[in-house]
């Protein structure tokens, strides 16, 4: 390159420790770097063709390309539009309280007790299934009515960190809290069967929906934008690890508290069971929120490393479940749905982990197979769910799988078929992500059907 | 989306709010005119509202990146003979339906101003003596 303008070493140096700068920063990637490198050149060159020395063109273009901190920040905002990515930005771009790390550790730890207290207050009115003494052996009655509540005791608490952070509108409060007052109402005025199948139905589904409320107060209330959904769909993701990783160490804890306190004769299981337990799997709900948002640069770099180890995984194992059926002719009937809703799951987290301007790989091409093949097993699952309905009727776990399957289905087609487009670079790959973020109202509302309309079809069962 | 970024340290005539929100069409307007990349657009801009329009120069490259996310523009590496390494930008046919789009919507807004300013003056003529 001979005419590669260069400048005298000193400023060489000094455009070298520019860019060494910019590279610890980590917020612009390296090729953005360049760019920038190229532009100031370009400035310095018609610079010093002005008249300016060495040194003066250095600065004056340098002060022209602006602060850095500004430029990583709206790098940051650009590059993944990752909301989160600000919030460990230095800046007051976003809604934040303000005060040291302690005082927010100080209040979730409110918040999380909180969520604890209220998740044992039913044993004050005698619903305590918790308790080894519990008369109602069975803890059927008192189970149910878990069952049923759980998300209900805890989820507020998380909305509450998350609107108290987020410094949201009493107005928007008040909106989030109209779902949960309905809920609550709903599932605890609907006369249930206790045990039944639409009660166990609505008690898995109502998490989900109250979930996706919680989401609207993680977003601040902007759950409309698509970009942001993202964003939640990633802190759910992280949630969910990190609350796998904490339900471990606590296991661990647990496991060896009992066996310490054994040892010396003193049987604290009792105490363990009903209080060590709910509590702190409630309280790490609200934990682990803030654990997410506070470490997210710990998380940034392990989404990646999870996704590319389990999408190839996943991609395996799915392929070999369907070979295996092709083969035996046998279809594994339990735990298929868990598996796709797992299998979606990581669809949709390593399409929040990924980097929407960057070209096709070959993990794509591994994600596109993990697609098709869930695609497949969620067919042979409609297929056999629509058999045992026309051969034995409905029943309301027969139509709350349909239904899921068919939920499932959808995002899986339209899913294959953009990524099929992107793979052949006739689209981009944000369209991926537009169509999961349109989508989730669409588990909301599933969801609520379940809850509310499901029991009514069959009486309660 | 740009905020105090987008205002220049040099010259701030044009408003900082009106800068961010005309920064996407202008750009993709020369981009329009052909093919080209960061220090090339920012001159383009300069001759285009008479030097009146600064940015902070590096917030060009953010914005680069968002048209290239919504798929607007097109960038590619490239080093022409003798020269250093360069992204350059190309204006895609999504980039096109959305610049007639911001034309039209800026045409609405220019319109509506227009007549703002029209029936302004005629209620008050000493304005237009001021502003000639």
């Amino acid at each position: 390159m001979a005419m590669q303008s260069t400048f005298d070493s000193s400023i060489e140096g000094q455009i070298r420790e520019w860019k060494a700068y910019l590279v610890r920063r980590k917020t612009i990637h390296n090729a953005d770097i360049d760019e920038l490198e190229d532009h100031l050149r370009s400035e310095m060159s018609e610079l010093g063709a002005a008249g300016l020395n060495g040194d003066e063109s250095f600065l004056v273009a340098l002060k022209r390309i602006g602060g850095v901190n500004e430029l990583s920040r709206e790098f940051a905002r650009e590059r993944s539009s990752q909301l989160w990515k600000q919030l460990v930005l230095a800046g007051d771009t976003v809604r934040e309280r303000s005060g040291s790390e302690y005082l927010l550790l100080g209040i979730t730890i409110c918040f999380a007790i909180g969520a604890a207290l209220a998740f044992k207050l039913p044993a004050l009115f005698g619903i305590d299934p918790f308790a080894p003494d519990n008369p109602d052996s069975t803890g059927n009655g008192d189970a149910s009515f878990y069952l049923r509540n759980a998300s209900l005791l805890t989820l507020p608490f998380l909305i509450g960190f998350l609107a108290w952070k987020r410094e949201l509108p009493r107005r928007v409060v008040a909106a989030l809290a109209v779902p949960f007052i309905a809920a609550a109402v709903l599932v605890n005025v609907f006369p249930f069967e206790s045990g039944g199948d639409t009660e166990i139905l609505a008690g898995i589904h109502l998490p989900i929906i109250l979930w996706l409320v919680a989401g609207v107060a993680y977003l601040g209330g902007a759950w409309r934008a698509d970009a942001p959904r993202m964003d939640f769909v990633r802190f759910t993701g992280e949630w969910f690890i990190y609350y796998a990783l904490i339900a471990f160490g606590g296991a661990v804890l647990t496991a060896m508290t009992l066996g310490v306190f054994a040892a010396i004769d003193i049987d604290i299981q009792p105490f363990v069971a009903s209080w060590v337990l709910p509590c702190g799997a409630v309280g790490a709900v609200v934990v682990v929120a803030w654990l997410v948002e506070a470490k997210q640069s710990v998380i940034e770099n392990m989404a990646p490393v999870l996704t590319g180890v389990f999408t190839p995984l996943f991609a395996v194992m799915l392929v070999a479940a369907i070979l295996g059926m092709a083969l035996t002719g046998n279809f594994v009937d339990a735990d298929r749905d868990v598996l796709l809703v797992l299998v979606l799951g990581l669809v949709l987290y390593s399409i929040s982990a990924r980097d929407s301007t960057a070209e096709p790989s070959p993990m794509d091409v591994i994600q596109f197979v993990l697609i098709v093949s869930a695609l497949v097993i969620d067919l042979l699952a409609l297929a056999a769910i629509l058999s045992r309905i026309s051969e034995f009727g409905f029943t309301p776990n027969r139509v709350a799988g349909f239904g899921l399957n068919v939920v499932l289905l959808a995002n899986l087609l339209w899913s294959a078929w953009l990524l099929a487009d992107f793979l052949r670079g006739r689209r981009q790959f944000v369209d991926l992500e537009r169509w999961q973020t349109a989508y989730i109202p669409v588990y909301a509302a599933w969801a609520t059907i379940v809850v509310v309309v499901l029991p009514f079809l069959f009486g309660f069962d | 989306m740009y905020h105090a970024a987008m205002q220049d340290k040099r010259d701030v005539r044009i408003g900082k709010d009106l800068v961010a929100a005309s920064a996407m069409p202008l750009v993709l307007a020369i981009l329009d005119e052909g093919e080209s990349y960061g220090y090339a657009i920012l001159k383009r801009i300069d001759e285009l509202s008479g030097g009146e329009m600064g940015w902070t120069d590096g917030m060009l490259y953010p914005l680069l990146h968002r048209l290239d996310r919504l798929g607007y523009v097109e960038a590619r590496w490239d080093s022409p003979e003798g020269s250093r390494r360069r992204r350059y930008y190309s204006i895609t046919p999504v980039g096109r339906d959305a610049l007639s789009e911001q034309r039209r919507q800026w045409g609405v807004v220019a319109g509506a101003l227009q007549n703002a300013w029209h029936s302004l003056q005629l209620a008050n003529p000493g304005l237009q003596a001021v502003e000639g």
